[in-house]
């Protein structure tokens, strides 16, 4: 894709052997600061994964292996297992996932198409809204939120970690951008068949903004996967817990002490989002280009 | 004549219907942007003007005494201090070890992927399980990192619970996370410059690297460089995460971080009038960061 490797530049045209050597010194160190970096990113996942299938023994040593002499990654992992729900935690997770989405997209991309294409009175407000609630994170508007869904009783429900995320101004901005290049002739002619503003959003829009809704869909699973804060506020019973709440839950039970058994439940939690990254690793990075924001 | 006013009525009636469903449209969003947000906010900046506490049956109104004492309060000084210094540690470090990173990668063909994946990987991943990693990998006596610190001839450090490196410690696993986010920014800006720009450059005689860098590179990243720089300040102003599973603001407080503070005070000892005026607080150092953020963003995204 790139066109800018340094041998095939040099292959082009007669190179004299000093140029060569100093070429390949500066592959080499480069190479050198890539892969130390590589190094510093990789230590955490691979001390895990080491230390998931290590007896304690073999944990509780000043000495560094690493591969366990033995094989204890079966007990570590059935202790995880048995011990917390992680299974469940990670079934949470995918429901306040998938529950907070597609709400998102409901209400977002009318609102996105309204804003991008359609005149009606007070749109410039809706607008500079939209651009306010962009400058207001989640932790701002919390305790309001929490006493209103503690004065309903709400606390504890996947739909008290679901509210405050229902709406989500980010996507409003972007696919008002992505909606705003859409062609304005097709959006007349299909009105002059008769076709319902309605079925223009979903049928002849949307579809249209499927890398934007893509890009921003990886975005919203990702933040909210990973979300601690509002879980941590919401959520008491351990059942209920998402990932990040579940891993907390279950290292203050551990109290720190078992670091087989707690290196496998942190494997079995991280283990879904980064094997989705691994699968669809171009949308993941598409879609931190395009929506570039955290 | 009435082939123009029937048209100038159904041109009307036309309008009349695109206004109602643009308000319709816009009206789900406007519903949850006034329950979620603005709604909130008032009663947010209400509670801050009372003792109010979580439970209680009364409060009393109490004015701006929430936010003198605020001002006047050691500990949250002591907090907005230390999320200073960890944005000025975070910033920095996961700004331009991205762009180095960057335009390493940038420069590679076959081995371009393989990097990116790894780097990217601590993005993708849950931080809470990880850092329960980084504690274990950091453990004075247990943890690998110390046992190569030994091996070395140095010390070793207990880097949690030591109030000199506790924070920088969290820095670094902050810059660890988010490092990997900013490359693909960098990597986005720096497919953008043509290509011919280097040529061209090279035929002008900046034929060395660096020389390309400050000449070329380095202006036209510019616009993705603010942007970085200001969506990394606003994460590393939120750090919440780490503390709260590896430090809880320990040793002595050197890692208390406001928005710890602020879930404390709210949601543990339910000052929650207290609270509020903390949130202003919070919310204006974040104000001032998206500002500029949504000026940036205005800029860059364009399709």
């Amino acid at each position: 894709m790139a066109e800018t490797a340094l041998p095939s530049g040099a292959a082009a045209r007669p190179v004299p052997a000093g140029a060569m050597a100093a070429r390949l010194l500066s592959l080499v160190a480069v190479h050198a600061v890539l892969v130390a970096g590589a190094v510093f990113m990789l230590l955490p996942f691979v001390w895990m994964l080491i230390t998931s299938v290590k007896p304690p023994a073999e944990i509780f040593t000043a000495q560094i292996s690493l591969w366990p002499k033995n094989f204890y990654g079966v007990e570590n992992y059935t202790f995880a297992l048995s011990q917390a729900p992680l299974l469940r935690f990670a079934l949470n997770g995918l429901i306040l996932c998938f529950g907070i989405l597609a709400v998102q997209l409901l209400v977002a991309i009318p609102c996105a198409y309204a804003l991008a294409k359609l005149n009606f009175p007070g749109r410039n407000v809706v607008f500079v809204l939209v651009l306010l609630g962009l400058c207001i994170p989640v932790q701002v508007p919390a305790m309001p939120l929490y006493i209103a869904l503690a004065e309903l009783g709400l606390l504890n429900t996947y739909f008290s970690m679901m509210a405050p995320f229902f709406l989500s101004v980010f996507a409003i901005f972007l696919l008002r951008q992505f909606f705003r290049s859409f062609p304005d002739d097709i959006i007349h002619a299909a009105r002059l068949d008769g076709v319902s503003e309605f079925e223009i959003v979903w049928r002849i829009v949307t579809p249209s903004a499927w890398p934007a809704i893509a890009a921003f869909s990886v975005f919203s699973a990702v933040a909210h996967w990973n979300d601690l804060y509002w879980p941590l506020i919401v959520i008491s019973d351990a059942k209920m817990a998402p990932p990040p709440l579940g891993m907390m839950f279950f290292a203050d039970a551990e109290t720190g002490s078992n670091y087989g058994a707690l290196t496998a439940a942190a494997t079995v939690l991280t283990a879904p989002l980064v094997i989705a990254f691994l699968i669809a690793r171009r949308r993941f990075i598409d879609g931190v280009t395009m929506t570039g924001v955290k | 004549m009435t082939a123009v006013a029937q048209g100038a009525a159904r041109s009307r009636r036309r309008r009349w219907i695109e206004q109602a469903t643009g308000l319709g449209f816009a009206l789900p969003a406007l519903a949850l942007l006034f329950l979620t947000i603005l709604l909130p906010l008032a009663v947010l900046l209400y509670l801050s003007m009372t003792n109010y506490e979580f439970g209680a049956i009364s409060a009393d109104w109490v004015g701006l005494a929430n936010f003198q004492k605020a001002l006047g309060d050691p500990i949250i000084r002591r907090s907005v201090v230390n999320t200073l210094v960890y944005v000025a540690v975070v910033v920095p470090g996961g700004v331009f070890g991205a762009l180095l990173i960057a335009i390493l990668v940038h420069g590679r063909r076959r081995t371009r992927s393989f990097y990116e994946v790894i780097y990217f990987l601590p993005v993708t991943s849950t931080l809470i399980a990880m850092a329960t990693v980084w504690q274990f990998l950091l453990h004075p006596a247990l943890g690998p990192v110390n046992a190569v610190l030994r091996s070395l001839g140095f010390g070793q450090i207990a880097f949690l619970s030591e109030p000199t490196t506790a924070l920088p410690t969290l820095a670094v696993i902050g810059i660890w996370q988010l490092l990997g986010f900013n490359m693909i920014l960098f990597l986005a800006g720096l497919s953008a410059i043509p290509r011919d720009l280097y040529e061209a450059a090279e035929i002008d005689g900046a034929s060395n690297p660096i020389d390309r860098f400050l000449t070329i590179t380095w202006p036209l990243l510019g616009p993705t460089t603010m942007f970085v720089i200001v969506t990394t300040m606003i994460t590393a102003f939120k750090i919440f995460d780490t503390v709260a599973v590896m430090t809880r603001g320990g040793p002595m407080g050197t890692t208390e971080v406001l928005l710890y503070n602020i879930y404390l005070e709210g949601f543990q000892y339910f000052h929650t009038g207290y609270a509020a005026a903390l949130t202003f607080i919070f919310l204006a150092f974040i104000l001032v960061f998206s500002v500029a953020q949504t000026f940036t963003l205005d800029k860059k995204v364009h399709y």
